[in-house]
């Protein structure tokens, strides 16, 4: 008996994961599990996605040497993993198409999404609008204003984006939002999740349309490199680019990966995002897993200057690999992430989002210790178009608009 | 056995439901006293909680009120035990899994009996996952109240096959909330339920209105009110008391015996 009830939880990572949702999900998160696993396999819908993924997103993604950047930092060789020249700005296109495409075959008509920075909004309406859904978006109210140009993107592709004015008004009540709207209507609705987290099984579909990153940047280091690299690392928030960065390399053992999360002020500070450094262990939007979060279990409000990064639990996977030491994570500051941000732009001419420059504040960090035959992979998520508003005033620049 | 079995004894039970500390600790216990005055026969004290994913806007508020006030569960604890030297009323928790799982089952439990708490209610706690609380709460002899929800379907009869305390009937799709209309077949629901168990039901989300109260009392053997009492508190704070013996009365004298 016991055996057979311990069975029933499903979705786990060690002990973390898991299905923890109102009963009124159930049902559907059962029927999405049930399409995921039927049409994974199912010739044409990998064709279909295949076919999205190359003549609509632009992939395969470039794998690029960065020459400058390596001469500078006068280390390792680095390699940055372009996500951040997929069609709509970042890897959130990869799992979008997926889940979209995945949510049209099981007869839904409408797809709800959270969104922080705005990206995975930008693409959830994208796909929508390609894949005639019907769409709305939830962003906290906070991020609306930091992310201003993201909301009339998504609404010029033909979503509605609500406005989140519960709580912190951040990523976190966007997806509260999200969950309340989809416990109201399920019949018609996919909620797209756009990272890692939440409830089985999420995490599983969002890693597994996300593993197409490192699936491409291991063939082509080895092509390029006739090897492995010796570190791969990515920004954390959720988790959802870094785990796609992760995943084919697991098995690697000498493959070092590294998540580098957001510490905001710092971890010492009340004013931080850095889960794994300050978290502890919690069951929250559906999922056991490490969270930022007071003695009595309330979720603590975080921060960063990122705001798809600003988010107080990470997925359960993460979870799991720093559990078992198979990855490590790191905290950067707000500052340590605008510098990297000027950094790229200057060395490379490339204006990385400032949740990617996260990654790269770190590989300035670590490069230079690092042999001249060493080899990181460092994916750059997204594009820093949207950012560049924020990073002017940040650094006081006065931008007449 | 708890003692939420004599809130259906010989009647139809009116479940109250109000987030515990909104205003204050001490106005709860009064708010509980006085609505078991009015005809209450169980009182469900929710645990305010920072994200209540299963909540709508009033009862939102109403954690933002008791967290913002500095409510704690160790000071809910302490409220209930002191409560409970004045009440025999049965009383259960509504708690996200998360301020329980951060506070150790084990404690909290232990807290709940020694204080007098004979239920919890976890809208967060699918069937799927009861196990992680289940043997817990078990050991100390408090019951774990089933929720069924109008998408539940063929799922109904696993869920309440094992059920103590009260079966918790989600009457509509979405988050808590006064409702003009229920568009459910909550009487089909309850027509399988009993076809499996005895465990009693109620039926709560969007009850509000007398009319209400009257239809779904016939249905099942209680009705569960939230959103429209905590909006009474919210309206008239401190000196709520009066005003929601009024209407826990009125609600009660609808209701079919």
């Amino acid at each position: 008996m016991k055996g057979r009830v311990i069975d029933m939880s499903k979705g786990r990572y060690g002990k973390h994961g898991g299905q923890y949702i109102p009963e009124t999900l159930m049902n559907e998160i059962h029927k999405l599990e049930d399409a995921y696993e039927s049409f994974k396999n199912d010739p044409d819908f990998v064709k279909e996605l295949d076919t999205l993924n190359r003549e609509y997103a632009g992939r395969p993604s470039l794998l690029y040497y960065a020459k400058k950047m390596t001469r500078d930092l006068g280390g390792a060789k680095i390699y940055f993993k372009r996500e951040d020249l997929n069609h709509t700005g970042s890897h959130k296109i990869n799992n979008v198409l997926g889940q979209v495409l995945l949510a049209k075959k099981m007869g839904k008509t409408r797809v709800i999404a959270e969104t922080g920075a705005g990206q995975h909004g930008v693409a959830t309406a994208t796909a929508a609008a390609l894949l005639d859904m019907e769409c709305e978006i939830y962003m906290g109210k906070e991020d609306t204003i930091r992310q201003a140009l993201n909301v009339y993107r998504m609404e010029l592709l033909g979503a509605k984006v609500h406005a989140v004015e519960t709580g912190t008004m951040t990523l976190k009540d966007a997806v509260n939002a999200c969950m309340r709207e989809w416990t109201a209507r399920v019949d018609d609705t996919l909620y797209v999740l756009g990272s890692v987290m939440g409830p089985h099984p999420f995490p599983m579909i969002v890693r597994d349309f996300q593993s197409i990153i490192s699936k491409e940047a291991r063939e082509q280091i080895l092509e390029i490199e006739g090897r492995l690299p010796d570190v791969v690392m990515a920004c954390v928030g959720g988790g959802s680019n870094a785990m796609g960065s992760f995943y084919e390399f697991i098995q690697d053992q000498d493959v070092r990966l590294i998540g580098c999360e957001a510490a905001g002020h710092g971890v010492d500070s009340d004013k931080t995002a850095a889960t794994m450094a300050v978290g502890s262990e919690g069951i929250f939007h559906g999922m056991k897993s490490y969270f930022c979060q007071d003695e009595y279990g309330q979720i603590a409000p975080v921060y960063s200057i990122s705001a798809g990064l600003d988010y107080p639990g990470v997925g359960p996977e993460h979870a799991y690999l720093k559990d078992i030491g198979r990855a490590e994570y790191v905290p950067v500051t707000d500052e340590e992430a605008v510098e990297a941000f000027e950094y790229i732009a200057r060395t490379e001419g490339i204006i990385a989002a400032i949740e990617s420059s996260h990654a790269v504040a770190h590989l300035m960090r670590i490069a230079p210790k690092m042999d001249k035959e060493q080899i990181i992979i460092c994916t750059l998520s997204g594009r820093g178009d949207k950012d560049v508003a924020a990073i002017a005033r940040y650094r006081g620049v006065d931008l007449h608009e | 056995m708890s003692r939420i079995y004599q809130a259906f004894e010989n009647k139809k039970a009116f479940i109250g439901f109000l987030t515990a500390g909104d205003p204050t600790l001490d106005k709860t216990e009064e708010f509980v006293l006085g609505m078991e005055e009015a005809g209450a026969s169980l009182i469900e004290l929710g645990i305010p909680f920072s994200d209540p994913i299963a909540d709508g806007p009033v009862i939102q508020e109403a954690d933002v009120r008791a967290l913002s006030a500095g409510c704690t569960l160790d000071g809910i604890l302490e409220m209930v035990r002191s409560l409970r030297k004045k009440t025999d009323i049965p009383l259960v928790f509504l708690a996200y899994l998360n301020t329980i799982y951060k506070y150790g089952y084990d404690k909290f439990c232990e807290g709940c009996r020694e204080c007098g708490i004979d239920g919890v209610i976890i809208p967060d706690l699918p069937f799927e996952e009861r196990m992680e609380f289940l043997p817990t709460a078990s050991k100390y002899g408090i019951d774990l109240i089933t929720m069924v929800a109008p998408t539940s379907k063929e799922r109904i009869e696993m869920a309440v096959k094992d059920s103590s305390g009260f079966i918790y009937v989600v009457s509509s799709m979405g988050v808590t909330g006064a409702r003009s209309e229920i568009t459910t077949d909550v009487g089909e629901m309850i027509e399988i339920i009993r076809g499996v168990t005895d465990t009693p039901t109620a039926i709560g989300f969007g009850i509000n209105t007398k009319e209400q109260a009257a239809k779904y009392s016939a249905i099942a053997d209680g009705v569960i009110v939230g959103s429209a009492i905590v909006r009474i508190i919210a309206e008239y704070g401190d000196r709520a008391e009066p005003e929601l013996k009024k209407y826990v009365a009125e609600m009660v004298s609808e209701m079919t015996d």
